[in-house]
């Protein structure tokens, strides 16, 4: 298929953004990571106006959708590049941006840090051995995948970076610890979320329908809640 | 004191817990975030001898099966301590909030390749995923007490080894381009060597095999390098090859070839007691051999139509979820066309039972290192481990450090480079086609007169050192005149008492050293 890739680069992260076309022809059913990969085998590529097009920096690790080094805003709504298809590009329309939420390292690589500082800030840890029930084993588990991936602050309307609210990507995984801590031994997660999270969400839940990896956020969010501002334990 | 760790996956987390636990500050080195580690990808579990399934385990057995998995060459009394340490590294994993399946007796096993009992811990076919969340958010208590101090985001520069003896690492922040030099011991924790077979296999990008090239290059020791695992049940997606895990095996799933037009379960026929699961060596080779023969389709298939339905719903669902997204094929209902792909390197860099390297005051652990598996490892066995090895690599290094003669930190180091794309892929594409599952002197020789063809277009000192990777790999595959394992010669068919030895490579140099307890 004939694919008009338009990509916004940025040399570095104190250069301005600008905006470069490239066409080329793909395959449908290669992902929008293999393209990315193909772009920056090609030597002499050169973009529509004839500029050459040199390496597109991206992050990529796994390329099966298990670590959420490669999201991006594909077409205007961030996702996986190695879980989105080029046949679900719109008139050969293909639109590359990095996440917008996090300061642009360059071109699509952006530091996520952010999301792993707040994780230390709400103290996102077990402070004694995990309190293990049945019925929270299912929650556990969806909880502990979590990609650290960023689409869902991307989609908030509450999160700002460097404000208060924490979004899913801090929710999520406090679900799992919250979720294994007995009742009488509350600890500083509990308090931290009431301030990070609970009173900053507007539960628009924009995060639980881009979830990448398809957590059922909605229901962290309520267990969370549950658990750290109405002090509802598993038994 | 000072100790620097080269990456943050689960080798490198599990060091630098250990450190912390006890109150001995380190820096964690990592390409990118733990959770971006190849770990995360593991499947099907972590074998511990937990005795839940009233089969009558015993950790003799988990030794014997890793001893007999690693065909000889694995050293005894390391595997001792990997698998009496195994119990209660599962059930430290539990503490920490990992949501094994329970039963009355504990946590739930499963049947794994090559292994007779029942002995692999598991949540469905996530297992490393669950165990890397788990010690991220462990160690992150630590990040916070200012006890583990992560550089994200930076990349080994330079190892500083004077006289043997390593000095500490420069290391190169990839999003500033400012490089950064750590005095004191370091430990390596950074994977397998994926860089040699770009797209090949089905680990991550990430592990491009620099870190155990630079120590090629120092004149450090790497060892059996030609034991590369080439697991069964792979599928080739774009830019690489995706797993299915031996976890589809261990609940029921059979392998199959259309002989003559009708199916033919060949390991059932030819191996009646372990059948599907025999070690992953074995089966490989078995694909290879099956899908020659004139009467046979080219194609084999795992079939996992007879899996029940608790079985697919409780333990596998995920594994289900993944093949229908990338296959558009439903397990459940049609058997999947599947075959060997890389996944696993049992060489890399030579460690002595205490995890140090032939250098002072260096350190490897995980899938960098060479310790545990000899000549084939056994499915359960890769995160069991790399957190073991993680933890006595780190209690090595503490012991060891010497706190009133800390080695100065370097001045100055080597820029930074970093291996093409394309110079990556042409290494790929010769060591793909020559260093198959079936390997001949032919081959071998060829490779090594393709690779010396590429060593004028090496353009900075990570292709040199890349490339100086390659040949050491092709010529401990030249210089091991014997099969065993996944080590497999058409030329030398037979398995060699004689070459019962660790392969070793110092530069250019190959020899056999004894190993340690047969």
């Amino acid at each position: 298929m004939k694919l008009t890739i338009d990509i916004l680069r940025q040399k570095d992260s104190a250069s301005a953004p600008y905006r470069q076309k490239i066409e080329y022809d793909a395959l449908p059913d290669d992902t929008v990571a293999t393209l990315l990969h193909q772009l920056n085998a090609e030597e002499n590529l050169k973009d529509v106006e004839g500029n050459p097009v040199g390496q597109i920096h991206w992050q990529c690790s796994c390329l099966q959708k298990k670590c959420g080094a490669c999201a991006m805003r594909i077409n205007g709504v961030p996702a996986l590049a190695c879980d989105t298809k080029l046949n679900t590009c719109k008139r050969g329309q293909l639109v590359l941006e990095p996440l917008k939420k996090f300061p642009t390292v360059r071109d699509l690589i952006v530091d996520r840090s952010l999301m792993m500082d707040n994780l230390i800030a709400i103290h996102n840890w077990l402070e004694q051995a995990a309190h293990h029930t049945g019925k929270a084993a299912e929650l556990c588990y969806d909880a502990s995948r979590c990609l650290q991936c960023g689409c869902c602050l991307e989609v908030c309307p509450n999160f700002m970076p460097g404000g208060d609210f924490y979004g899913a990507a801090a929710f999520v995984p406090a679900a799992r610890i919250l979720s294994q801590l007995e009742k009488d031994h509350p600890q500083a997660l509990a308090d931290c979320y009431q301030k990070n999270i609970y009173s900053g969400c507007g539960k628009s839940l924009s995060c639980h329908h881009i979830c990448p990896a398809g957590i059922d956020v909605e229901q962290k969010l309520s267990n969370a809640n549950a658990a750290a501002v109405w002090k509802r334990f598993f038994k | 004191m000072s100790i620097t760790i080269i990456g943050a996956g689960l080798a490198g987390l599990s060091a630098a817990h250990t450190l912390a636990q006890n109150g001995i500050a380190c820096t964690l080195v990592s390409a990118q975030a733990s959770e971006r580690a190849q770990s995360v990808m593991a499947e099907g579990g972590i074998n511990a001898c937990l005795d839940t399934m009233g089969e009558n385990d015993s950790i003799d057995n988990h030794i014997e099966d890793t001893l007999r998995g690693g065909v000889g060459l694995a050293d005894r009394r390391s595997v001792r301590g990997l698998c009496e340490s195994a119990p209660a590294i599962v059930r430290e994993f539990h503490a920490l909030g990992v949501p094994f399946p329970t039963n009355e007796n504990g946590i739930v096993q499963r049947h794994f390749g090559g292994q007779k009992k029942k002995r692999t811990a598991f949540v469905k076919s996530s297992t490393g995923k669950m165990l890397m969340t788990a010690l991220i958010d462990a160690v992150r208590r630590f990040e916070a007490e200012g006890l583990v101090r992560r550089y994200p985001h930076h990349m080994l520069q330079q190892l500083h080894i004077r006289e043997n003896r390593c000095q500490g690492a420069t290391v190169f922040d990839t999003y500033t381009g400012e490089s950064l030099t750590l005095g004191g011991s370091v430990i390596l924790a950074s994977g397998g060597m994926n860089g040699l077979f770009w797209g090949l296999t089905t680990g991550t990008t990430q592990n491009t095999a620099d870190v155990t090239a630079m120590c090629l290059e120092s004149g450090v020791e790497l060892a059996n390098l030609e034991f590369i695992q080439y697991h069964p049940t792979t599928i080739a997606i774009p830019g690489k090859r995706l797993l299915i895990s031996e976890a589809a095996r261990g609940e029921g799933g059979r392998l199959f070839v259309r002989k003559n037009g009708k199916p033919w379960y060949f390991m059932e026929e030819k191996y009646p007691e372990l059948k599907n699961l025999m070690p992953r060596d074995v089966v490989s080779a078995e694909m290879v051999e099956v899908t020659a023969m004139p009467e046979c389709e080219a194609q084999v298939y795992l079939d996992m139509t007879g899996i029940d339905k608790t079985a697919w719903k409780s333990r596998l669902s995920d594994l289900r979820e993944q093949v229908l997204h990338y296959l558009a094929l439903d397990p459940v209902k049609t058997p999947v066309p599947v075959s060997p792909g890389i996944h696993y390197f049992m060489g890399g860099i030579w460690v002595d039972a205490q995890h140090r390297t032939s250098a002072e005051n260096l350190y490897a652990a995980g899938e960098c290192a060479c310790r545990y598996h000899g000549a084939n490892r056994l499915g359960g066995n890769s995160l069991l481990g790399a957190v073991y090895g993680g933890k006595i690599a780190a209690m090595t290094a503490l012991k060891e450090a010497d706190l009133k003669n800390l080695p100065a930190a370097p001045k100055g180091a080597q820029p930074y480079s970093e291996v093409s794309p394309a110079f990556r892929a042409a290494v790929s594409r010769i060591l793909g086609d020559r260093l198959k599952i079936l390997r001949c002197e032919n081959d071998l020789r060829q490779a090594l007169t393709e690779l010396a063809s590429l060593e004028s277009k090496a353009a900075n000192p990570a292709e040199t050192r890349l490339l100086s990777l390659a040949k050491a790999t092709i010529s401990c595959a030249l210089f091991r005149k014997e099969s065993r394992g996944a080590h497999r010669r058409t030329d030398y068919p037979a398995t060699d008492s004689a070459c019962r030895k660790q392969t070793v490579v110092q530069r250019t140099n190959v020899f056999f050293r004894e190993i340690d307890e047969l």
